[in-house]
């Protein structure tokens, strides 16, 4: 069997501050198969972001990755060098950031950023890499992409700049794509676009990709598994239509709860009532137990692996078998 | 785009008439000029006369007016003092003043952006701590200070370089260049150096910042995540969006290189139009004195007009709001 092109086992990220050593992860394991769309949901602060970075190489001192492994296709990736984590990022991880406004480079014409990366991943030539380049920017969607090659970024609406940066993540044909909130910037009435060319872009490509964001209406849409993080772990994972029709966890019941029928503007996250510790005051035990209407003592005490319940996997003692007489 | 250098060009002539009449009115401060051109025994009647031929007696506009296109066609009237054309002794020590600020504000841009830099890709390490902190002293310690004691140590304990003067030129037309021989730069170092360490301070410190807020930006991240090199991330993407505000400081900063020059050449006794400056309001000779104002309000005008262009060629987001005016 062909390995995941994602997989992450117990990741653990930390941040050294003043207040001594922050965990912002803590034991993340997940995989993307390929042409497989993960989506990841969670609060504020939750870790996603964080978890899309170290899968790039891209925690920045004081952070760092201080335990785990990530594969990249069976290649473990989280112990190279500076240089091959370089070589690796834009050629076989794309990345995409949240505000289109601001990750295009300003003073640069979009073709020389496009023709730029290209030449460092590919041994293409100057006008090779241009002709690439035009064929990319028709392949997101950009119209007349000969014309608009040489423009700047500032000339582009938001939805174009985003996928002026899709066209930059993709261009050397990378084997995972890590999304981190794509749309949340944008027009609402260009976010279904996006979404839409970057589930198209996957499909066609068989591209693994890692989709972070808050609208579970878009999860809903376009994933094909999904992963629910709370406090720098994953409270529950499996395939998108089982954890939405039928959470186990909690805070993902909580959080489904919340899906509007009707996909749109009302499709954020509901608050449940409380709010997810800061990582300096992370409860013992679960560190959703202050806000968990279940919350029994094992869950104050000791901290939940995950378990497998049928096609999902669950981190909460309400699952497991020995104690769930005591919790009925 | 047109407009736009029409409308800073209309700005600048209107910057150099404003500095035309402080000139004029330096004339008519210090009194009568008759009395100082004719002798004590002169009757009312030869004054009266020279008066009528000198255009004084018409109407202070009138007078602007002449004064004015006089200066355009670069007439300044007899230096008080040398008795010789002014426009003459200007053009014969401008060289002097316009190389010793050239290679200062060279000094200054060329190892300010270099350290700038440096200091800004390695915000936590002990050499750029300790450049920042020598920088610190350039700024707060006044020019002539640091002047006299570069002459201290290299001419005077060291006996390297010059205390004074330009040391051998040669001569073009009416340029005169010290910049061919090596005589001519041993004398230029330590002023030109001196001239250079305030802007330079000012660039480096500038550039640092900069690059520290450039580097966090979200391009700077996402080049990093498409696997761009950090060579081309660091002095491609990073440096050139830290030029906009380096130009304009550099820009000003070499007007004011222009004007500092007064000390560092009364200092190292520089044969410049700054030293010329400084015997002129010693010896009250206005006409030098007016001339020098408006010859360096034109070098101050003419550059920030440069650094106005330069801004459109590195950015383009001004190019295109100025094509559209709001
Ligand atoms: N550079 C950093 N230094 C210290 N702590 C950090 C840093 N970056 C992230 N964190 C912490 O890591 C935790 C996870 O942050 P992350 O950005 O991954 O959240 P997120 O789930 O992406 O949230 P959001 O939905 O707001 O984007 C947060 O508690 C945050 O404070
Ligand atoms: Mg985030």
């Amino acid at each position: 069997m062909t390995p995941p092109v994602l997989s992450v086992r117990n990741l653990r990220v930390e941040f050294a501050s003043r207040r001594g050593v922050l965990r912002a992860i803590d034991g993340v394991s997940f995989d993307i198969a390929k042409g497989e769309v993960l989506g990841v949901v969670g609060e504020s602060g939750a870790g996603k972001s964080v978890t899309g970075l170290a899968v790039i190489g891209l925690i920045d001192p004081p952070g760092r990755i201080s335990g785990g492994e990530i594969y990249l296709s069976g290649m473990r990736i989280d112990n190279l060098s500076p240089e091959e984590l370089r070589r690796i990022r834009g050629k076989r991880i794309g990345m995409i950031f949240q505000d289109p406004l601001t990750s295009l480079n300003p003073l640069y014409r979009i073709g020389d950023q496009l023709v730029e990366t290209l030449k460092t991943h590919t041994n293409l030539s100057e006008s090779a890499a241009r002709r690439r380049a035009i064929d990319l920017l028709a392949e997101v969607g950009i119209p007349a992409p000969e014309k608009r090659i040489d423009g700047y970024p500032h000339e582009f609406s938001g939805g174009m700049r985003q996928r002026v940066v899709i066209a930059l993540a993709i261009c050397a044909e990378p084997e995972l794509i890590i999304a981190d909130e794509p749309t949340t910037a944008l027009d609402v009435s260009v976010q279904a676009q996006i979404i839409a060319l970057i589930k198209r872009l996957g499909r066609d490509h068989g591209t693994a990709v890692m989709l972070v964001t808050h609208d579970m209406g878009v999860i809903a849409e376009t994933s094909d598994r999904v992963a629910v993080m709370y406090s720098g772990r994953i409270a529950e994972i499996g395939p998108v239509r089982d954890v939405v029709q039928s959470p186990l966890h909690p805070y993902a019941r909580g959080l489904m709860g919340a899906i509007p029928t009707l996909a749109g503007d009302a499709a954020r996250l509901v608050q449940i009532p409380g709010s997810m510790p800061r990582l300096s005051a992370i409860p013992p035990g679960c560190s959703f137990n202050p806000r968990c209407p279940f919350a029994f003592e094992r869950c104050r005490i000791e901290r939940p692996e995950p378990i497998r319940q049928g096609t999902q996997a669950v981190a909460c003692h309400l699952y497991d078998t020995a104690a769930k007489e005591t919790a009925a | 785009m047109i407009v736009f250098l029409l409308r800073r060009l209309l700005q600048s002539l209107a910057v150099m008439l404003a500095v035309a009449l402080i000139a004029f009115t330096l004339f008519r401060f210090v009194g009568d000029p008759i009395n100082g051109m004719v002798g004590q025994d002169a009757t009312q009647a030869e004054r009266d006369a020279l008066r009528q031929n000198l255009g004084l007696n018409d109407s202070v506009v009138v007078q602007f007016g002449r004064f004015v296109g006089r200066t355009v066609r670069g007439e300044f009237g007899l230096s008080y003092q040398l008795a010789r054309p002014v426009n003459q002794i200007i053009l014969e020590k401008m060289p002097a003043t316009l190389e010793l600020s050239l290679v200062a504000g060279l000094i200054a841009l060329l190892v300010g952006v270099a350290l700038g830099v440096f200091t800004g890709l390695r915000p936590r390490a002990a050499s750029s701590r300790f450049l920042l902190a020598v920088s610190l002293v350039g700024v707060s310690l006044p020019t002539f200070l640091i002047g006299i004691l570069l002459i201290l140590v290299f001419a005077v304990w060291l006996r390297w370089l010059p205390s004074y003067g330009r040391g051998t030129t040669e001569q073009f037309g009416w340029w005169t260049t010290g910049l061919l021989t090596i005589d001519g730069w041993r004398s230029l170092i330590m002023p030109a150096f001196t001239l250079a360490l305030y802007p330079m301070t000012l660039i480096i410190r500038l550039v640092r910042a900069e690059m520290l807020e450039v580097l966090r930006t979200d391009y700077i991240r996402f080049a990093r995540a498409r696997g761009l090199t950090t060579r081309a991330i660091h002095f491609g993407h990073a440096l050139k969006n830290t030029l906009v505000p380096v130009i304009t400081v550099a820009g000003l900063q070499f007007g004011s290189v222009i004007a500092f020059a007064i000390i560092t050449e009364t200092v190292f006794q520089w044969p410049g139009m700054g030293l010329l400056f400084v015997q002129a309001v010693q010896n009250v000779d206005i006409p030098i004195m007016a001339a020098y104002l408006l010859v360096v309000s034109l070098i101050f005008v003419t550059i920030n007009l440069i650094v106005d262009i330069l801004y459109t060629v590195v950015d383009p987001r001004l190019r295109s709001t100025i094509q559209r005016p709001a």
